[in-house]
């Protein structure tokens, strides 16, 4: 039998399909176990990249966008493709991170933030920048230790 | 899928409900309804995120941009009601340190009130 089952979504790269894939996401996570908080974390980390295939791949062309999913027993993986746009991650990530408790409000960045969070709520984060950008982002179960098929404590 | 405001004007306070999913779908109606109001000196802003199911990065550029403008305009800007989803998103990217937050165990108390 294969270590884990792949799902894969695809959808045009437009706003109103960010939440499908949220969606199918939320389900997939929940067949594995994550817990709530873990499962909103995919939620967002995975809304982040499909939101940035959706406005900076295809600089207003029609485009696609793909989600593959790998089910292993203890992680997630997922991958969100374009075939549009590169760019320079080593660019892009000296614009983003957290805001400082300093900084000037009227100064406040008011965007960027997508890739640090993703950074942030996923266990692994990796970017492939050739032809499009990938996004690699892996996610551990971390389920607390009960035996299966342990009966339930009837009340 | 939808984002919806509702706004209840009291005297110098204008108070905004905020429902629903704010993505980059849903931005745009928030980011129209949020202009909508018209700032000026000494007015606080108050908005209610109590009953937001999910928002990602796009809804906290809004809030830092509308945060930005009712600061120019000498204005207060609030929000209230943040579920520890979202008063978590704010830790993380470090504005809960820059914006004035307030979690949803007081306004459960405020809401009597209203």
């Amino acid at each position: 039998m294969k270590a884990f089952d792949y799902v894969e979504i695809r959808v045009p790269a437009k706003p109103q399909y960010v939440s499908v894939i949220r969606l199918a996401v939320s389900g997939l996570a929940t067949r594995l176990g994550f817990t709530y908080d873990e499962i909103e974390d995919l939620k967002i980390a995975t809304g982040e990249a499909v939101t940035n295939v959706v406005h900076h791949a295809y600089d207003g062309e029609e485009g696609e966008v793909v989600m593959g999913c790998a089910l292993f027993e203890n992680k997630i993986e997922i991958m969100v493709a374009d075939y549009g746009n590169s760019f320079n991650f080593e660019e892009v990530k000296t614009k983003i991170g957290p805001y400082k408790e300093d900084e000037n409000v009227a100064m406040l960045r008011e965007g960027g933030l997508g890739l640090y969070l993703m950074d942030t709520l996923m266990d692994e984060v990796k970017l492939n920048n050739e032809g499009g950008v990938t996004v690699f982002m892996t996610k551990y179960v971390t389920r607390e230790q009960v035996e299966e098929n342990v009966e339930r404590i009837t009340t | 899928m939808n984002v919806n405001v509702q706004f209840r004007e009291d005297g110098n306070i204008m108070r905004g409900f905020v429902e629903g999913e704010i993505d980059t779908f849903t931005a745009p109606i928030l980011r129209d309804e949020l202009d909508s109001i018209r700032i000026f000196e000494g007015l606080t802003i108050e908005l209610d995120l109590s009953k937001v199911t999910y928002m990602d990065s796009t809804g906290l550029g809004i809030f830092v941009a509308f945060y930005k403008k009712v600061v120019r305009e000498k204005g207060e800007f609030k929000l209230v009601g943040l579920t520890d989803r979202l008063v978590r998103l704010f830790e993380i990217t470090g504005l809960s340190e820059l914006m004035n937050i307030e979690t949803d165990k007081k306004v459960e108390i405020s809401n009597e009130s209203i």
